[in-house]
């Protein structure tokens, strides 16, 4: 079965829905991409996963598993992480610290992740003991993931995680996304820079006014016209 | 020589027991500001309850404190301490927790903070009385004097036992604190949350545990500096605003949110309060004697011991002009 | 106009309420609480403005009421001939000019700062200047105060009408309260609670401790009336006529509310109180309408503080109490509906005549617990046990504050908020 299918999914801030019956689904293999214009309801879609938001219709399973509308304490213990797109890091707390707090709820002695993530992100290694808010903002987005990854989750929900990034700093962020992907973790992301994210994306999904408008490979994605036309930028 | 053992006693030993009954507050209020973001106007009398509670167990067991060789008080005093964080969480569930579900604007926490407040206030005074009462049953208060080995200096250094108390358990509580704030899970979970509550509910941080955790250091710091502090003068039920305005003024000058923030501006608001009454005629007598055309008026202070309460305000005041954020860069959320 | 069936139902009640009152109590009686009532209503929509249509958090209602009762004070008692017979109006004008003198010095030292003067060199020259202007001042004024008081007693009042006391404590209110709002509006309402807080005690100490200007504790009275006293025309009619002023007053100050409710500023007052956002980006000045709204608040606080005052007769600064004064008007408001003016004077007679009966409620239980207690478990009461009962007041103020924010946040008039999807 998929790691997580969110099937019809309806759901939005207070009383107006965003998300107007949305289908998602990925294996623990693949890298999911979402693209689409502003508004058109990618982060909500991430956040309804993550119990962020209320759902109204529709359901989402992990593994089967029913997990709609569970707080995200609770999605965190069954294994998801998620990293917001702004404010993502304990800016008082070093990088080390802030890599316990993702390990928060691990009862055992997590060493060795502390070690895996380094091996992730080899610059952090040597600023572990700087505080989260003096580092530049690439770096802070790698503080960030590797926080979630603290609890080894088996899904791992990304928020633009390029954005405001130079091309260079985007480049390394994804191909560690493609090196945790790889060590097996599903990974759903959200992404502005489309076509970049596509070129990594097992699946692709393009999300307009709340509604899917089409969903493919990554690849065939790139390569259809209308979609390049519509929502690529040509 | 004398004038300068003058002005040691009055302003740095008594500049440093209020700093430090301040600072004690302060540190409570401002990791309830940093984590439950709002100004908890109970504070105050959240120490009178504790020392009312230290009153209570001292008249019960009178004996035990000439036993050790410390005031009954002080022994009391612990106990007392866990009863007031246990009566902090309820509170809390009672009065707080459904507002902060409904999320429900800061200032109507204040607001809920306020009839606590008075409810508190009504019962102390009510099942107490409203006169003042020493923490001294059966026992006696120690006054140290200290004779230097100065030949013009005739006039002792006095420090009481409650003062000592009171310095080494602030120290005490400081270097637990902040061995609890910076090497265990929990603490850092506090960090945490005072630093990013959205990001900290993300990370899977248990927000009710850490809330819990919150209620019962500032129940029991709250409980110390109400004891100490009745140690060092009396007990006064009427106590509440009037300490609550300097406690508040110390967190923010420190730094809403920060524990070390408050220690300092504890100091710095106790120091200045009594620097700015402190009568320097007496100081300045030798100045006279040397030069006799200057004549000083009876009482040259800034203020006047009436106005007491004004210092603390015009500090407040003066870094919300000049740097809201305080000493150290806490949030002005 | 269609009366709403809940209105008519909790109007009639409190009509029944003050019926009993009547009754139990006399004629005498009730008049004097439904005029002192009627004061705090005034005060009640001075808090109503700021907390319901700007979300200010007051906590030093006490000190704007002290403020208009010290001013209607100075303003309306009779010249103190003891004091304008001396040099000593001149000697205090003296210190007054001292006083305009430094804060123009210190002025103009800030103004430095157009000249190109560095911050690091205008703020110790500003500090130490200050310093050394105010001990000028305060060491003048010393002998000056020493020597009212020992000559003349007090300063006195200026002899003049009334309603003028009361439109000056009104403005000079509003004048502390753009100072304070100046500083604090911008940052979070809780400093401003914390301001307002320390300002009214601030108020108080001063005006507990200047003898030479208030008599501090020895206190000031019979303060005059703006209609005939009890004296000439019996305790019923002088308040009787008393509560027909300020009933006249608040029915001016809610017309005048109810138009600018409507009027365009209202319409932005509420749009900001709705969705602060949005009216921000759309370059309504946020900040200076909750300015506005709160030296607005605070001017009727100051009337009311200064009706209240007067209709006591005596201006005691030690009578100033903070739950008498601003939780019982929180009290009030929250309980009538904050930024509903209809539901504010609602909950201003309804707790005013509540708390004034609790008084007699509380002693009387007391007595009867007192009674029972000696005889049958022969309890030694403690001697001040009345005074303690008095106490149980205080708790059950802060417990009506706990209930109504928890099962009826927004009062029993509630105010109408747009909710935008």
């Amino acid at each position: 079965m998929a790691l997580i299918e969110c099937k019809n999914i309806h759901a939005g801030y207070g009383g107006m829905n965003i998300l107007n019956g949305v289908n998602m689904a990925i294996e623990s293999s693949e890298i999911g991409v979402i693209v689409g214009p502003n508004g058109a309801g990618k982060s909500t879609t991430l956040k309804a996963i993550f119990g962020l938001l209320n759902v109204s219709e529709g359901s989402i399973e992990l593994r089967g598993d029913n997990i709609t509308n569970l707080s995200p304490d609770k999605l965190v213990h069954k294994g998801m992480g998620f990293v917001p797109q702004e404010h993502n890091v304990f800016v008082s707390m070093t990088v080390e610290e802030n890599l316990e707090m993702g390990a928060f709820i691990r009862r055992d002695d997590f060493n060795y992740m502390l070690e895996r993530v380094y091996s992730f992100f080899p610059d952090l290694k040597d600023k572990r003991r700087q505080p989260a808010g003096e580092l530049s903002g690439g770096q802070r987005q790698m503080v960030a993931m590797g926080r979630a990854l603290m609890v080894e989750p088996s899904l791992l929900l990304l928020d633009e995680p390029t954005a405001g990034l130079s091309p260079l700093y985007m480049n390394e962020i994804f191909e560690r996304v493609i090196a945790i992907n790889e060590s097996g973790v599903g990974v759903l992301m959200v992404e502005q820079n489309a076509k970049q994210a596509l070129r990594i994306a097992h699946k692709g999904f393009v999300l307009a006014a709340g509604k899917n408008r089409f969903t493919d490979t990554g690849q065939n994605l790139l390569n259809d016209p209308e979609v390049a036309k519509s929502f690529l930028g040509g | 020589m004398n004038e300068f053992i003058f002005f040691f006693n009055s302003v740095v030993i008594n500049g440093a027991v209020i700093g430090s009954i301040y600072a004690m507050g302060a540190i409570g209020v401002t990791l309830v500001f940093g984590i439950l973001r709002f100004a908890h106007f109970a504070h105050a009398d959240m120490m009178t309850l504790g020392a009312f509670l230290v009153l209570i167990l001292t008249a019960l067991f009178p004996a035990v404190g000439p036993a050790i060789g410390l005031p009954t008080a002080f022994v009391m005093m612990p106990v007392a301490m866990v009863a007031t964080a246990f009566i902090a969480v309820g509170i809390d569930k009672l009065f707080y927790k459904k507002l902060r579900e409904n999320n429900v604007k800061p200032v109507v926490m204040v607001m809920a903070s306020v009839g606590v407040t008075l409810m508190l206030q009504g019962l102390i005074r009510f099942f107490a009385g409203t006169g003042t009462q020493s923490l001294y049953i059966d026992d006696r208060k120690a006054i140290f004097r200290i004779d230097l080995p100065f030949e013009s200096a005739s006039r002792n250094l006095v420090v009481t036992e409650p003062q000592l108390l009171l310095f080494l358990f602030l120290a005490f509580a400081v270097i637990a604190l902040h061995l609890f704030l910076n090497k265990s899970r929990l603490g850092k979970a506090m960090r945490a949350m005072s630093d990013n509550p959205d990001l900290a509910k993300v990370s899977g941080i248990n927000t009710n545990t850490v809330v819990g955790v919150t209620w019962i250091i500032a129940g029991a710091l709250a409980c110390a500096a109400g004891t100490l502090l009745s140690l060092d003068v009396t007990l006064k039920p009427d106590l509440s605003f009037m300490i609550l305005l300097p406690i508040f003024a110390a967190a923010i000058v420190g730094g809403v949110g920060s524990p070390y923030g408050a220690l300092a501006g504890g100091f710095v608001v106790g120091l200045t309060e009594t620097l700015a009454v402190f009568n320097w005629t007496f100081v300045l007598r030798p100045l006279e004697r040397a030069i006799p055309a200057l004549d000083l008026p009876n009482t040259l202070a800034f203020v006047p011991t009436e106005y007491k309460i004004t210092i603390p305000f015009f500090i407040l005041l003066a870094i919300l002009i000049w740097r809201p954020t305080g000493l150290f860069k806490g949030k002005i959320i | 106009m269609q009366l709403p069936k809940k209105d008519i139902i909790l109007f009639s009640l409190l009509a029944a309420l003050i019926l009993i009152v009547f009754a139990s109590q006399g004629s005498a009686y009730s008049v004097r609480v439904l005029a002192e009532a009627s004061c705090y209503a005034i005060l009640a929509l001075g808090l109503t403005i700021q907390w319901g249509y700007a979300g200010l958090f007051n906590a030093g209602i006490m000190g704007f009421v002290a403020l208009g009762g010290f001013i209607t004070m100075l303003f309306s008692f009779p010249t103190n001939d003891d004091f304008w017979s001396t040099d000593l109006p001149g000697q205090l004008g003296g210190v007054g000019l001292k006083a305009l003198l430094s804060i123009a010095i210190v002025y103009g030292l800030t103004q430095l700062k157009r000249f190109g003067v560095s911050k690091k060199v205008r703020l110790p020259l500003i500090i130490i200047a200050s310093a050394i202007l105010y001990l000028w001042v305060v060491t003048s004024l010393g002998p000056v105060a020493e020597a009212i008081e020992s000559e003349a007693g007090f300063i006195g009042g200026f002899g003049l009408p009334v309603w003028v006391g009361w439109l000056v404590g009104g403005a000079i209110a509003g004048g502390i309260a753009y100072f304070i709002g100046h500083i604090c509006l911008g940052l979070r309402s809780d400093y401003l609670a914390i301001a307002t807080l320390g300002i009214a005690e601030i108020i108080k100490a001063f005006l507990k401790n200047a003898d030479w200007l208030t008599r501090g504790t020895l206190t000031v009275s019979p303060l005059p009336w703006p209609v005939p006293q009890a004296g000439d025309i019996g305790f019923i009619a002088a308040r009787a006529a008393y509560l027909s002023v300020t009933a006249v007053m608040i029915a001016v100050i809610y017309f005048l509310l109810y138009r600018a409710y409507n009027a365009p500023w209202g319409r932005t007052m509420r749009a900001i109180r709705d969705n602060e956002n949005s009216s921000a980006a759309m370059g309504k000045d946020v900040n200076r309408r909750r300015l506005e709204v709160f030296i607005l608040g605070s001017v009727l606080m100051g009337i009311g503080g200064a009706a209240l005052v007067t209709f006591n007769g005596i201006f005691d600064p030690s009578g100033f109490l903070p739950l008498n004064h601003t939780f019982l008007v929180w009290v009030m408001v929250i309980l009538g509906g904050a930024g509903n003016n209809k539901g504010t004077i609602f909950g201003a007679v309804f707790i005013y005549i509540i708390w004034t009966m609790s008084e007699p409620a509380a002693l009387f239980l007391i007595d009867m617990a007192r009674q029972l207690g000696t005889a049958w478990f022969e309890w030694q009461p403690p001697g001040d046990l009345d005074s303690r009962a008095l106490q149980a007041r205080v708790f059950v103020i802060g417990l009506t504050i706990s209930l109504v924010l928890r099962y009826a946040p927004k009062g029993l008039f509630p105010e109408k908020v747009a909710h935008h999807a």
